[in-house]
């Protein structure tokens, strides 16, 4: 890779001869328009990463206006026998749209039409550029929303929440990305489109919907998502309780659980987490708390005092120091904002974030926190703990620089320890992240090699030449399919 | 099938390479706020020039990157990385977005200083000189460009020119230019020349202010400084409008020009020294863009030790017209003004200094005023200074998307705080057969305090 010093350079151009297009981007630019392709090296640049740690070069980016466009693109990829990755908004977390293989990055911005509200049905048929927190606000008027919220959701796209099977706060209750998608429409590998599932949650034959949720852009290209909106609930009550120990923290969230309450949402966040919003400005929050739990409960208003009673009191038990309620729409909202601003507010402490995913039962939560701690120290690396309590989707987050030499592969070493406890504790990789490129190495401790084999069996029935997204999910030394 | 290498083998996929840190292009302060952006693109949606052609070189987080790697060395400032970062609007909607508060503003006009001083044509160095050093700090001789241009605009050669674009007989370049000539301001009858430097409170007086005068301001909206002025007194203001008061930088900062827009800040302070800073209660702007740049006085000249101390004390005493009245509060008699509007957050109200709330409150106080919200009305409408002169394709793009959401609103007048919106505005009521009714805030209030007063007379 030329990594030149500044200096100037002519447009496309390289000491002084002209830089031709390649034939692939001529081919792709005859495709979509010459507007939509980026092929020169120092454009490219800024497609190597996405929200995670991971880097990689794509050899051209393609932006498509049309699903007929993404066909003629797959196959102009099959006949250059170039690797063709799916990006959305490219705030993945594992790696999921980074090119490691090279190849062609399809891009999605431009589809971001929300094609169809069916308000009597409670549906919505979407472009995959489509940003989550759109649809929400488009629906919002009728009283309806989309349910998955990542904390995210005011970037990432319809299309990156299907490939990960992306799910948010508000998911402990109202459940992850699948169960809100009603139907795809699929480019396959070799162009051909179908359309699966329905305007149901259930459909005859195979559930290959379902099968494509998840499947991180390695099955199939999704060029239309029909999704599930709900109703608004009448009330809602937001609390935040403040703590001075994360156990205390963690012993509230199971507490609550055990009750038998499902609130709507039930986040928690520690000490270094409020540190970093605090200096980004976010105000509102309390000082010097090591940790607060952010609980939402929602429904009826004769029920939802009786269930915000019972829960303030398992917080006081718990030994919650404050708890503050938020009284107007507007505190709710900046509440929010925080808890969904906190893993970008961590670039106040350092530039650089390493999260994991990981999935414990949440019994454990106690002992796995004490880990997080344990490594912490161990390696000499702040890690900042804000995650989904309620269904025991841990994020501890390490903080790093990368310009600090070595610091990136304890960062990396550090990650696994933790998610190795996370297994260790009968838990799993990922909770709604996906595997990526980012835990693909960790696969084989919870996979057999049949179940492996298994997966891969899956994978060649849709991509036999294995172009969609190569390089991903699979150990690397996964035979190629 | 081509391979790409990947940079570390550590079984953990592609994991990102150690940065070599700051090489140059940025000074270290700037480079620190730059590296505060953890690549998370929760900007990205509220990036008009990414929404617009859905390039990430376009989006925020893409500039800043793109920054990032000029800064350390692994990326050369080709024309490319160029075109990318002057294409931003900077509009610092990304910095409303962004949970890590980067300052993207900071950083974006630092990398343009660069740029402009070391990787920029003879000839777009001799343009910014012409305009940022000879042009707009010298009101005389914007006045008389105005003369100039006020001719020309009464001439039938507007409207000519409007056909001709209107049937497309122009080549291509040509039709560009073309364009620049729509774009451009409609001046006002005359040039804004207060003829004392103070205008007095009428009734009792309340409160001292000084008032920046502009330079776009007094060409193009003579009649909106005249009517600040007069809501300003009408509400027991004295206002003091010192004569050797210049530009007040922002549109030299935004290209580039750091050095200018010092000068024109010094020269400013000094003015306002001239009548005491303890003797004005608030130096007041009704330009957002302005307003964001005087603000931001104490940062622009931080490193000039004869000036940082009294840069912060003015700073700290600029307040927008629309930020001062809701603080004091109106006491001036309303009349009614029976229209239907929609409000408009200039970029540099809303995503610069943090202003939503006054502006509304203000028009709701008018009697008679229906406010009728648009969807985002806090995104940028693509005038952005010069931008629209300089970018028309992308200027004309955002635009589109701006009024769609103010005709779905069913009415055509816009209130927006900025001269430049309000240019914007009028082009886009005109390019789609409405009559340009873009005003200013304090248009609206001052027709109500004309009626308000002509009625208490009648009584
Ligand atoms: C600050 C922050 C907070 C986050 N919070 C959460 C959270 O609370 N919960 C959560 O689950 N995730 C969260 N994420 C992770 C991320 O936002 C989600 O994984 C999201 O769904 C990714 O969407 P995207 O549009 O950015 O996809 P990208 O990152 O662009 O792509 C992700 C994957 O989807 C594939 N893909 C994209 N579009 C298509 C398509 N049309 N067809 C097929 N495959 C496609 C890509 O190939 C890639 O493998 C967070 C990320 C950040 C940066
Ligand atoms: S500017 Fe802020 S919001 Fe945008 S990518 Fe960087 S940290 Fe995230
Ligand atoms: S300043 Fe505006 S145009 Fe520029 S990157 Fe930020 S949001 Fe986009």
């Amino acid at each position: 890779m030329p990594s030149g010093q500044p200096g100037r350079w002519g447009r496309g151009r390289l000491n002084g001869a002209a830089i031709l297009p390649p034939p692939l981007v001529g081919e792709l630019q005859a495709i979509v328009g010459k507007d939509h392709v980026l092929w020169r090296h120092d454009e490219l640049r800024s497609y190597e990463y996405d929200g995670s740690i991971d880097v990689g070069h794509p050899e051209a980016v393609v932006l498509v206006g049309s699903r007929d466009e993404v066909v003629e693109v797959v196959k102009l990829a099959q006949r250059y026998g170039k690797p063709v990755v799916p990006r959305g908004a490219g705030t993945g977390l594992s790696g999921g749209a980074v090119l490691s293989h090279g190849g062609i990055a399809v891009g999605f911005s431009r589809l971001r039409r929300i094609l169809e509200i069916d308000e009597q049905n409670q549906r919505a048929v979407c472009e995959p550029g489509v940003v989550n927190l759109d649809l929400t606000k488009a629906t919002t008027p009728l009283g309806l929303y989309y349910a998955p919220d990542p904390s995210s959701q005011g970037a990432c796209t319809l299309g990156g929440n299907v490939a990960e099977n992306s799910g948010g706060a508000h998911c402990l209750a109202y459940g992850v990305t699948t169960n809100h998608v009603l139907g795809l429409e699929l480019v396959l590998a070799d162009g051909s489109v179908v359309n699966v599932g329905g305007q149901a949650v259930d459909v005859p034959g195979y559930d290959l919907t379902g099968l494509v949720v998840g499947s991180e852009g390695t099955f199939a290209i999704v060029t239309k998502i029909t999704v599930r909106l709900m109703r608004i609930q009448e009330g809602v009550r937001t609390l935040l309780a403040t703590f001075d120990t994360i156990d205390d923290a963690s012993r509230a969230t199971s507490s609550i659980v055990a009750a038998g309450i499902i609130p709507a949402a039930l986040e928690m966040m520690d000490g270094l987490t409020i540190q970093a919003l605090q200096r980004a400005g976010h105000k509102g929050l309390p000082s010097g708390a090591q940790a607060v739990l952010l609980v939402e409960l929602e429904g009826m208003p004769e029920g939802l005092s009786e269930s915000t009673a019972a829960v303030q009191d398992i917080l006081l038990q718990c030994g919650a120091a404050e708890i503050r309620t938020a009284e107007t729409a507007d505190e709710r909202d900046r509440l929010w904002k925080a808890r969904k601003g906190a893993l970008g507010a961590l670039g106040q402490i350092k530039p650089n974030y390493y999260l994991q995913d990981g999935v414990i039962p949440r019994t454990r939560l106690l002992e796995v926190l004490r880990t997080v701690t344990e490594v912490s120290e161990r390696y000499g690396l702040p890690i900042a703990n804000v995650f989904h309590a309620g269904d025991g989707n841990i994020h501890p987050c390490i903080v790093f620089d990368q310009r600090v030499p070595g610091e990136t592969e304890k960062v990396v070493a550090a990650g696994g320890d933790i998610l190795r406890k996370c297994v260790e504790l009968g838990g799993t990789l990922s909770g709604e992240h996906g595997i990526g490129l980012e835990k693909q190495a960790y696969m084989t401790w919870i996979f057999s090699p049949v179940d492996i084999a298994a997966m891969l069996a899956a994978k060649r029935a849709f991509d036999p030449q294995g172009l969609l997204n190569p390089g991903k999910i699979f150990p690397k030394d996964t035979p190629a399919p | 099938m081509a391979v790409t290498e990947p940079k570390i083998e550590t079984g953990h996929g592609n994991v990102v390479a150690e940065s070599p840190g700051l090489q140059g292009f940025l000074n270290e302060r700037d480079y620190e706020a730059l590296v505060k952006c953890v690549h998370c693109g929760l900007c990205l949606n509220e990036c008009p020039t990414y929404r617009a052609n859905g390039l990430e070189p376009d989006s925020p987080r893409g500039r800043l990157y793109l920054i990032r790697a000029v800064s350390e060395g692994t990326l050369p400032v080709s024309d490319e990385v160029v075109d990318h970062l002057q294409l931003c609007l900077v509009c610092r909607a990304c910095e409303t977005a962004c949970p890590s508060n980067v300052q993207f503003g900071q950083v974006m006009e630092a990398a343009r200083h660069e740029i402009l001083t070391h990787h920029s044509s003879r000839a777009r160095k001799v343009l910014s000189w012409l305009f940022f050093r000879q042009l707009f700090p010298h009101p005389q001789r914007l006045k008389r460009i105005g003369q100039v241009l006020r001719l020309y605009q009464k001439s039938p050669f507007p409207r000519l020119m409007a056909w001709v674009l209107g049937r497309h007989l122009l080549p291509k370049k040509l039709e560009r230019l073309a364009l620049m000539e729509q774009m451009a301001p409609q001046l006002s009858a005359r040039f804004f020349e207060p003829a004392t430097e103070r205008a007095p409170a009428q009734g009792e007086r309340r409160y001292t202010v000084g008032m920046i005068s502009g330079c776009i301001m007094p060409l193009a909206f003579a009649e909106t400084n005249e009517a600040t002025v007069r809501v300003l007194t009408a509400n027991g203001c004295d206002v003091i409008l010192p004569r050797t008061q210049r530009c007040c930088g922002a549109l030299a900062a935004h290209s580039g020009d750091g050095d200018a827009s010092a000068d024109l800040a010094r020269a400013n302070i000094e003015a306002f020294e001239a009548f005491g800073f303890d003797n004005l209660d608030s130096i007041i702007i009704n330009a957002a863009g302005c307003g964001a740049q005087l603000k931001n006085y104490g940062h622009v000249l931080q490193d000039d030790p004869r000036y940082a101390e009294r840069a912060a004390r003015f700073a700290a005493k600029v307040e927008d017209v629309s930020e001062f009245l809701a603080r004091v509060g109106l006491t001036a008699p309303m009349g009614e003004v029976s229209r239907s509007v929609t409000y408009q957050d200039a970029c540099h109200l809303v995503h610069g200094q943090k202003i939503r709330a006054q502006p509304r409150e203000l028009l709701l106080s008018i009697p008679g005023l229906d406010l009728v919200e648009m969807r985002d009305a806090s995104r940028c409408c693509g005038s952005a200074g010069i931008y629209n002169i300089v970018h028309p394709q992308m200027s004309m793009d955002v635009l589109d998307a701006k009024m769609e959401n103010v005709l779905a609103t069913g009415t055509d007048c816009v209130v927006a705080g900025n001269p430049g919106c309000l240019l914007q505005f009028n082009l886009g009521l005109k390019q789609r057969g409405h009559q340009p009714r873009a005003v200013h805030l304090v248009d609206l209030l001052d027709e109500s305090i004309q009626k308000g007063v002509a009625a208490g007379r009648e009584q």
